[in-house]
């Protein structure tokens, strides 16, 4: 009657893993598509102030001014007062308009002439600097602007 | 004539580098997601020529480096401006605007086409009030275009704008935009931001 015999050693069976690779491979090439490595090495704080009427930034034409006070690594260096950094340097507002023609050279020529330039400020400077910004934006007539902010709202409805 | 087979790769350690690879791009990923409240800027003129605008149809909106709000000489919180700015230009005091559905108040703004809103800022004002405030004003423009829509359109203005800005919008697109421009022409937005002035 050994026909009937249940095999000895009843171990559940491995699951098979020969497809584990497959899924992995999707994931990262996954994440490959969608990582920006991010260019810009920040130098200035960036905590951006939030708000929900916005419209989405078209990043092929745009050109980023970041403003704030120097992140905590370079606050003994370049003190407490509000900074403007343009590409990884810090910019003098005099060299604003160097800076800015610069970077705009670095976008297709089509789409030169519609630049839009993203100010990303933090919440804590002052109106004073981005006004500076704004009338050296003015000066170039680099006129549409966009103040890029965080999701979600503060104000209490 | 023995045919040796070749002797099988071991694949087993495949899922471990990948999932190597997979950490570090998990960990390098920032999704960028940027956006924000865009802005046309007055173009550079040498000389302005002054314009007549009764102050009536002015509404003015002052913040104090002390982050302290004045909309229409009165003291406001953040909470209250939206609701003050929709107000001002839903006035319609001369009675030409037929779909305002304000107090039509003769000493508030005429209609929607003259109505202008300016913010005025401290050089020492913080930007994260300046940004709330210019998000309530957007906010208030926002709605009143919405209204429009939902009246005449039977859409909300700000979803269909953003649907044709990311692409997803279905249907007739230039027959859309011609609606979002006319929606905007009841309800013109009339920005406008002062100097800074310095601080005593």
């Amino acid at each position: 009657m050994s026909k009937f015999n249940k095999k000895k050693g009843g171990e559940l069976p491995a699951v098979n893993t020969a497809s584990l690779p497959d899924i992995v491979f999707m994931l990262l090439f996954f994440f490959m598509v969608v990582t920006v490595l991010r260019k810009d090495n920040m130098l200035v704080q960036q905590k951006l102030p939030k708000a929900d009427q916005v419209e989405k930034l078209k990043k092929d034409r745009s050109v980023f001014i970041y403003a704030g006070k120097p992140s905590s690594r370079y606050k003994e260096k370049f003190g407490t007062e509000g900074k403007i950094q343009i590409g990884d340097k810090y910019t003098d507002i005099n060299a604003l308009e160097f800076a800015l023609s610069e970077a705009r050279s670095k976008l297709i020529p089509e789409l030169q002439g519609k630049v839009v330039v993203g100010l990303k400020v933090d919440e804590q400077t002052n109106v004073g600097l981005l006004q500076d910004v704004k009338e050296k934006l003015r000066d170039l007539n680099m006129v549409k602007i966009i103040y890029i902010t965080a999701p979600g709202n503060d104000v209490q409805q | 004539m023995g045919r040796r087979a070749t002797p099988e790769v071991n694949a087993g350690s495949m899922a471990d580098i990948a999932f190597l690879l997979l950490i570090f791009f998990l960990v390098t990923t920032t999704i960028e997601k940027d956006k924000g409240i865009a802005r046309q800027l007055p173009p550079k003129q040498d000389e302005q020529p002054p314009v007549d605008i009764k102050e009536k149809n002015i509404f003015v909106v002052t913040v104090n480096k002390e982050d302290q709000i004045l909309a229409d000489n009165e003291l406001m919180d953040i909470q209250d401006i939206r609701q003050a700015a929709i107000s001002f230009l839903d006035n319609g005091g001369d009675g030409s605007c037929d779909y305002c559905k304000g107090e039509k108040d003769i000493a508030s703004s005429d209609n929607p086409e003259k109505a202008i809103i300016t913010v005025k800022s401290d050089r020492e004002t913080s930007y994260k009030t300046y940004i709330q405030v210019q998000n309530e004003l957007v906010a208030a423009y926002n709605f009143l275009r919405n209204r429009e829509s939902e009246r005449l359109f039977g859409f909300e203005f700000t979803k269909v704008k953003s649907a044709i800005a990311t692409g997803d919008f279905k249907g007739n697109e230039e027959r859309a935009q011609a609606k979002l421009k006319e929606i905007q022409a009841l309800f013109p937005m009339k920005l406008s931001e002062a100097e800074a002035k310095k601080s005593q």
